[in-house]
C-alpha cells in the first residue's frame, strides 16, 4: 500500500493549522446563506463594481506583502459569487487584511477592504470559529471601547504586554500617575480611559449599543464578555432611569 | 525636495475642474436632505480658510470655535500629539472646547474586530456631531480613522434612507437631533490652513532640518475626495497635508518611494499580531525612509502612525536593521518650532525612538527642558500643585 500524500496544512489567523479541505463538511446552503448575508448589506454594491485583474489592490496592499492574501481574490470571488471560495476567505483571509484601504486605488472604484469590513462582520454576526480565533486576546479592548467609550487607556501600557516597545514602557507605566497629572489638558487626567468621559455620555453611548443590536453580537463572540459588559452597562443605565 | 520620483510629476500643474470631478457634491446632497427636513447641516463657522481638495473642489477649514474631537490612542498613549493641537490653538488666541461629552468615534475597534454595524457606527457618529453642535462649537477631529470613518458615515447617511431614519430615531430616543457637519475637518487640514501663522511666530531656523513624511491612509484613501492637493506640491499628485507645514516652516522634505505604503497599524495587529506591524514598519518605511532619505524626523498626521512607526523601531535595533529616526505628528514639529515646551508640551518622553539629536538641530536644549519638567513632576508629586496647567506650559 503506498503511503499518504503529505496533507499541506496553513496557520489561521487565529494560530490554528488547518488543511485545505477543512470546510467540507460544512452544508453548502449554509455557506449560502452567509454570502446571502453579505450580499444583503447595504454597502455591498457601493464596494463591488467588477474587476479588471488589474492587480494593483494586490501592489498596494501592506499584507499581501507578509501573507499568504490577495484583495484582488476576494473581489474576483465576489464578483463570481463563488460560494465555497467566499466561505473559506471569510475563515482564513479576512483577519490578515489591515483595513488600511490601500486596495480603495482600484481602476474599477472596487472596495476590497470594504468588502473584508461586511465578511468579517457577517463571521461575527454569526460565530464563526474563525473569528473567535482571531478576536482572542482582543476581548479585553473590545470591553474597553465599549464601556469607557475610548480604545485603549493609559494603563495598559504595561512592559509584559508590550515588550518590543522597549524599556520606555515601563517608565510610563512606573511614572503614570505622575506623568498623566503632569499634562495641561483637564480631560487627559485619566489613567483607565483616554480622556474623561462625562456619564450622560455613556449613558448615550450603551443606549446605542442596545439599539442597534450591537450588544447581541457580543454575545456571539464571547458570553461571558457580554455578561462582563451587561453588568457594567446595567448599573449606568439604571441609574439614569433606563431598563433594557 | 529630493527627486525619488520623476521629475516631471513634481512641475505645477493646473488646478482640476471640479466640473470633471468623478464623484458627486456630497455638500449639496446634505444641504437638499436639510431643505427636505431630513437633518440640520451644521455650517463651518467664519472666519475660515478654502484650501482646495482632490478634485479641485474648495473645502473651508474654521479658524476657531473649534470642538476637539479627541483621538483614543494619542491620548491614551502619546498625549504629547493631542496636547500641542491645544496648544497651538492657544499660541494664536483662539476660542475651543475640549469636550468631556466626546465619545471615541469607535471605528479602531470596528476594522479591528468587525464587532459592530453600520448602524452603531453612524450613531456613534451623530452623537458626537450633535454634542458639538447643541454648543455651537464645529468638530475638529483629531484622529485620521474617525476622519476617514466619519466619511464614510456621512456617505451611508446620505446614500441609504433607511439608515438615515433608523440612526434619526435612535438621536430623537437620545434626545438629540441629526446633525451633520457641513465639512468633516482633519485637524491636520487645520494645521496646514493655519501653517503661515506658525511660521510667523517660528522661533527656530530648520533649514537644516529634512523631514520626510508619511501621510495616513484613512486621511487620503477612504472617501479621498476630501483630502488637501495642491498643484505646486507633488505636482498635485500626492496630499499636500503635512508636506507642506515643513516647507512653509523652511525646513526640507525629504521625499522617498514608499510614500504611499500604509504604516502597518493594521488596527488588530498593533494590539494582537505586533510582528507584521513591527516588519511593515520597518522594513516597508523606516529603512526606505532613512536609506533614500536620512531625515532628521518622519512627520505624520495620525495617531496609528506615530505609534506603529515610533513604537516599532526598538525591536528592529534589537536585530540591526537599518532604523532609528524619531517620529512625530505635524503639531507637535510646529509646536517645537514655535517654542513650545518638548516635555510639558509636546511630552515626547512618551516616544521611543531617540529624539534628542532632532532638538538639537533645532537648537531646543532638551536636558534643561527635561530638568524643568522633571521639577514641575516634583511639584505634584509634594502636593504643591493638583496638576501642570496650561501657564505652566507657557499659554
Amino acid at each position: 500500500m503506498a503511503a499518504a500524500a503529505p496533507v499541506t496544512t496553513f496557520a489561521t489567523a487565529g494560530g490554528a493549522t488547518l488543511s485545505p479541505d477543512h470546510y467540507v463538511d460544512v452544508a453548502y446552503e449554509e455557506k449560502l446563506r452567509l454570502w446571502d448575508e453579505v450580499k444583503a448589506d447595504p454597502r455591498f454594491p457601493d464596494y463591488l463594481y467588477g474587476c479588471y485583474e488589474c492587480g494593483i489592490c494586490v501592489a498596494a496592499c501592506p499584507s499581501a506583502k507578509f501573507y499568504n492574501f490577495s484583495p484582488r481574490k476576494i473581489a474576483q470571488a465576489a464578483a463570481r459569487e463563488d460560494v465555497e471560495l467566499i466561505f473559506e476567505q471569510m475563515n482564513d483571509d479576512v483577519w490578515n487584511c489591515s483595513q488600511c484601504f490601500s486596495c480603495n486605488r482600484c481602476p474599477r472604484q472596487n472596495s476590497p477592504g470594504g468588502l473584508i469590513t461586511i465578511l468579517r462582520e457577517v463571521a461575527v454576526n454569526n460565530g464563526l470559529a474563525s473569528s473567535k480565533a482571531a478576536l482572542e486576546g482582543y476581548t479585553r479592548i473590545v470591553y474597553k471601547i465599549m464601556t469607557t467609550g475610548t480604545q485603549v487607556s493609559p494603563d495598559m501600557l504595561q512592559a509584559d504586554a508590550f515588550p518590543d516597545w522597549g524599556p520606555g514602557v515601563m517608565e510610563v507605566s512606573d511614572n503614570l500617575e505622575l506623568w498623566r497629572k503632569a499634562l495641561p489638558p483637564e480631560t487627559l487626567h485619566t489613567t483607565s480611559m483616554s480622556w474623561q468621559v462625562d456619564d450622560k455620555t455613556l449613558t448615550e453611548l450603551y443606549l446605542i449599543w442596545h439599539y442597534t443590536g450591537v450588544m447581541d453580537l457580543i454575545a456571539e463572540v464571547d458570553e461571558g464578555l457580554h455578561m462582563i459588559i451587561l453588568d457594567v452597562m446595567e448599573e449606568t443605565l439604571e441609574e439614569a432611569g433606563f431598563e433594557i | 525636495m529630493t527627486s525619488i520620483i520623476p521629475i516631471e510629476s513634481l512641475r505645477m500643474k493646473p488646478r482640476p475642474d471640479p466640473a470633471n470631478a468623478p464623484t458627486i457634491d456630497i455638500r449639496e446632497t446634505l444641504f437638499e436632505l436639510e431643505a427636505a427636513g431630513e437633518l440640520i447641516v451644521h455650517r463651518v463657522p467664519e472666519p475660515y480658510v478654502e484650501v482646495m481638495t482632490k478634485y479641485g473642489r474648495t473645502k473651508r477649514i474654521p479658524e476657531q470655535m473649534t470642538w476637539h474631537h479627541k483621538s483614543c490612542g494619542q491620548c491614551g498613549h502619546i498625549p504629547g500629539y493631542s496636547t500641542s493641537i491645544f496648544w497651538l490653538n492657544r499660541k494664536l488666541g483662539f476660542d475651543y472646547v475640549d469636550p468631556t461629552d466626546q465619545t471615541s468615534c469607535t471605528a479602531w475597534n470596528y476594522y479591528a474586530s468587525a464587532t459592530s454595524n453600520a448602524a452603531a457606527q453612524a450613531g456613534v457618529a451623530m452623537r458626537n456631531f450633535a454634542a458639538a453642535h447643541e454648543v455651537g462649537y464645529y468638530p475638529l477631529i483629531h484622529c485620521g480613522t474617525s476622519y476617514g470613518h466619519y466619511k464614510e458615515v456621512r456617505e451611508e447617511i446620505v446614500h441609504h434612507a433607511d439608515l438615515r431614519a433608523q440612526v434619526r430615531d435612535i438621536m430623537g430616543k437620545l434626545g438629540k437631533e441629526l446633525v451633520m457637519p457641513e465639512e468633516i475637518v482633519h485637524y491636520s487640514e487645520w494645521v496646514h490652513a493655519m501653517r503661515h501663522r506658525f511660521a510667523e511666530l517660528q522661533v527656530y531656523d530648520l533649514s537644516n532640518v529634512t523631514a520626510s513624511v508619511h501621510p495616513a491612509c484613512h486621511y487620503y484613501k477612504l472617501v479621498q475626495e476630501d483630502a488637501i492637493y495642491d498643484p505646486d506640491l507633488y505636482g498635485g499628485e500626492r496630499t499636500a497635508t503635512v508636506s507642506a507645514l515643513v516647507e512653509a516652516l523652511g525646513a526640507t522634505v525629504g521625499d522617498y518611494s514608499t510614500f504611499f505604503d500604509c504604516c502597518g497599524f493594521g488596527f488588530r495587529h498593533i494590539l494582537v499580531e505586533r510582528d507584521f506591524s513591527r516588519s511593515f514598519a520597518t522594513m516597508r518605511k523606516i529603512e526606505v525612509i532613512k536609506e533614500e532619505a536620512n531625515p532628521d524626523v518622519v512627520l505624520t498626521h495620525d495617531t496609528g502612525c506615530v505609534t506603529t512607526l515610533d513604537k516599532s523601531q526598538f525591536a528592529a535595533q534589537a536585530h540591526q536593521r537599518n532604523v532609528g529616526i524619531p517620529v512625530m505628528s505635524d503639531a507637535q514639529f510646529a509646536a517645537l518650532a514655535m517654542g513650545a515646551h518638548p516635555y510639558k508640551v509636546c511630552q515626547l518622553h512618551w516616544h521611543t525612538t531617540d529624539y534628542t539629536a532632532l532638538l538639537e538641530k533645532m537648537g531646543i536644549d532638551w536636558e534643561k527642558a527635561w530638568i524643568e519638567f522633571e521639577m514641575d513632576v516634583a511639584r505634584i508629586e509634594r502636593g504643591e500643585i493638583e496638576y501642570l496647567s496650561w501657564e505652566d506650559a507657557g499659554v
